[in-house]
C-alpha cells in the first residue's frame, strides 16, 4: 500500500526536559489527519514509551512515523549501546534503569512488552551499534 | 462523580484555574509508575488518574491516553511546569493529602470504579465503532 506521509523526529540521550514531547507531537499529527481515537492512543503508546527508552537507554535516536492507507509505523532507531539479552529486556518487570528514572515514574520494566502489546506487527533488532524497533498498527 | 464531589470527599484543592466542577468522571486508575498506568490503555471516556508522581511525566502519560483528570494523593504538591502542561493539555489537576489507600477507597465506596481493563478491549472498540 502506499505511503501517504512521513515524519522523522529526533529524541536526544538523557533529554529529561522534552521527556514526551515527540509522542505528543505524533499524537496531534495523528489527530489532525482523523484517525479512530483507539488507534491513536495505542500509537501514542508506543511512542511515548519508545521515545522514554531512547533518553533512558540509549546514545540517542529517533522516531519514523509512516502513514499508509491501511496502516500507521513507527520505525524507532537509537544510536547504542544496544541491547544485551532481547529476551530478558522483552520480559515483564524487567529493567536497569536507574533511581533517577524510577523518580519519573518508569523503569517497571513494563516498556518494551507495552510497546508488543500496542502492535499488530512488532519487530526488535539490537547491536553494539543500536536497536531498531519497526511497530506496525493495522488501520482495520 | 462530579469534579466538585471528588474535591469534597478527598478535601481536595485544584491546581488548575478552569472549572471543570461538573464534569463527570466515569472511571479511576491508580499508580505511581506510569509504565503500568500506559499498559491498561484503554480508558472509559472521562476517568481520572490516581497518582503520587508530581513530575510533568504524570501530565504527559495522561495526555497519551486521553485521561483529562488527574489526582496526586499524600499531599503532592506539582511542579510549576506540571501544572502548565495540565493548563496546556486541558486537565484538571487537584491534590489530596489523603494517601492513594484512603483515596481509592472512598472514591470506590462512593460509587467510582475501576477502568475497563485489557479483557473488555473487543467491548470497548466495539462500542467506539456505534
Amino acid at each position: 500500500m502506499k505511503k501517504i506521509k512521513n515524519y522523522v523526529y529526533k529524541i536526544q540521550k538523557n533529554d529529561f526536559t522534552n521527556a514526551g514531547k515527540v509522542s505528543s507531537e505524533i499524537k496531534k499529527t495523528l489527530k489532525k489527519i482523523g484517525f479512530n481515537k483507539l488507534i491513536i492512543r495505542e500509537t501514542a503508546v508506543i511512542s511515548y514509551e519508545s521515545e522514554m527508552n531512547i533518553i533512558i537507554h540509549s546514545d540517542g535516536g529517533l522516531i519514523e512515523l509512516g502513514i499508509y492507507e491501511d496502516k500507521i509505523t513507527l520505525f524507532i532507531k537509537d544510536f547504542g549501546p544496544g541491547i544485551e539479552d532481547i529476551e530478558l529486556a522483552m520480559t515483564e518487570g524487567y529493567s536497569t534503569a536507574t533511581s533517577k528514572v524510577r523518580e519519573l515514574g518508569f523503569g517497571a520494566g513494563m516498556g518494551l512488552p507495552n510497546i508488543k502489546k500496542c502492535s499488530d506487527k512488532f519487530i526488535i533488532k539490537s547491536n553494539n551499534k543500536g536497536t531498531i524497533i519497526e511497530s506496525t498498527i493495522f488501520l482495520e | 462523580m462530579k469534579i466538585i464531589r471528588i474535591k469534597e470527599l478527598l478535601k481536595a484543592k485544584q491546581y488548575t484555574e478552569k472549572n471543570f466542577d461538573d464534569k463527570i468522571i466515569n472511571g479511576a486508575f491508580a499508580s505511581d509508575l506510569m509504565s503500568d498506568v500506559l499498559t491498561t490503555n484503554f480508558y472509559e471516556e472521562s476517568s481520572i488518574l490516581i497518582s503520587g508522581l508530581n513530575n510533568p511525566q504524570v501530565i504527559r502519560t495522561a495526555e497519551m491516553l486521553d485521561i483529562d483528570s488527574i489526582l496526586l494523593v499524600r499531599g503532592k504538591k506539582p511542579t510549576d511546569e506540571t501544572v502548565a502542561m495540565a493548563k496546556e493539555n486541558d486537565i484538571v489537576l487537584i491534590g489530596t493529602e489523603f494517601n492513594m489507600y484512603k483515596s481509592c477507597g472512598i472514591l470506590y465506596s462512593n460509587g467510582v470504579k475501576g477502568i475497563i481493563n485489557e479483557k473488555n478491549k473487543k467491548l470497548c472498540l466495539q462500542n467506539s465503532e456505534k
